[in-house]
């Protein structure tokens, strides 16, 4: 019987400011739509209704850096695109986060030569590296749940650096 | 061999001193470099309205000719095929360009120049076509490095790790 439970009852929730901004960005995070190769496939299933990604609040998929908070790298970067993909990301507003889904997005995957950029963590800063050759749904919304649990451990936005 | 495509074929052999060779059918001529645009123009006069490919195998390491280019002619109104092999020197390849007679040739040498490195005088816009326009070297030549990557285990983590080109915030 905390004094939590009786504000409860009244009512009123009690929490730190903190913990409030990292439920926040955590409950409604918008995926920019970046399908690169296959994996985009497998993103597009997962956001459909069989597997339904808007129940973690991720149903807005958007087309423009400047509304997006996640960028989900589906699929193999060439080094053509990589200066496109980092500006893309530079265009985006603070906190933003990266998942690289897919081998070839991780860690170039098969195709280990001279026009595919070997892990799109050279090029932007990666959060979660989703397996998989493309990765199954589940597996991407699995890699979703992960960042969310390093969302919700965030602290204000200057200590992500 | 069809009767419309050898009068064709024995034109160019007597004109532009090609060599014919045939394989199941599918006719190859070989024409020297400075008879290329005259052959294409030859070419197209026959009826062969369009130019389906046009690449480069490179030989290396044999220098002198070190590349073919190869176009391969279709003509659809009288179902011929032709093909047209124009061999290039190692040291600074150069053709003549055909890009005003079959205009689809315009991109084709531009890739040609990207990953062979061939140049095409007077092409209207000799630009890269895939690659990025500050890339080095020309991929497709088999002297070219594949730019292989070691591929990251248990045993070699953290040296790897260690060297990669991480990207900062």
């Amino acid at each position: 019987m905390g004094v939590e439970e009786k504000l409860a009852n009244m009512g009123v929730v009690t929490t730190t400011l903190e913990k409030a901004v990292a439920w926040s960005r955590e409950k409604a995070m918008w995926p920019m739509l970046f399908g690169l190769a296959c994996c985009a496939i497998e993103m597009m299933a997962a956001q459909a209704s069989h597997y339904d990604m808007s129940r973690f609040g991720m149903e807005l998929m958007r087309p423009s850096p400047r509304q997006s908070d996640l960028m989900i790298v589906a699929g193999r970067v060439s080094r053509k695109m990589a200066p496109v993909l980092r500006r893309l990301y530079d265009q985006m507003p603070e906190p933003k986060w990266v998942i690289a889904m897919g081998d070839c997005a991780s860690c170039g995957g098969v195709f280990n030569n001279y026009a595919i950029l070997q892990g799109v963590d050279e090029v932007v800063p990666v959060d979660v590296y989703v397996a998989g050759c493309p990765p199954r749904p589940e597996a991407l919304i699995d890699g979703i749940v992960t960042l969310y649990e390093k969302v919700r451990g965030m602290k204000f936005a200057p200590e992500k650096k | 061999m069809d009767k419309n495509l050898q009068t064709i074929v024995q034109k160019l052999e007597k004109e532009y001193g090609a060599t014919v060779s045939e394989a199941r059918g599918e006719v190859s001529v070989t024409v020297p470099a400075e008879k290329v645009v005259a052959a294409c123009e030859l070419v197209q006069g026959h009826g062969f309205e369009l130019m389906s490919t046009m690449t480069a195998v490179d030989y290396w390491p044999q220098e002198n000719p070190r590349f073919h280019v190869v176009y391969q002619f279709t003509s659809v109104s009288q179902n011929l095929r032709l093909e047209m092999r124009v061999p290039v020197a190692g040291t600074n390849p150069s053709l003549p360009t055909i890009s005003h007679i079959y205009r689809n040739a315009n991109w084709r040498e531009r890739e040609l120049w990207d990953m062979f490195g061939i140049r095409f005088e007077g092409h209207p816009d000799p630009r890269r076509l895939l690659l990025p326009a500050d890339w080095e070297g020309h991929p497709l030549r088999k002297d070219y490095p594949l730019g292989y990557e070691e591929p990251q285990f248990t045993f070699n983590y953290e040296e790897i790790d260690l060297r990669k080109p991480y990207a900062k915030e």
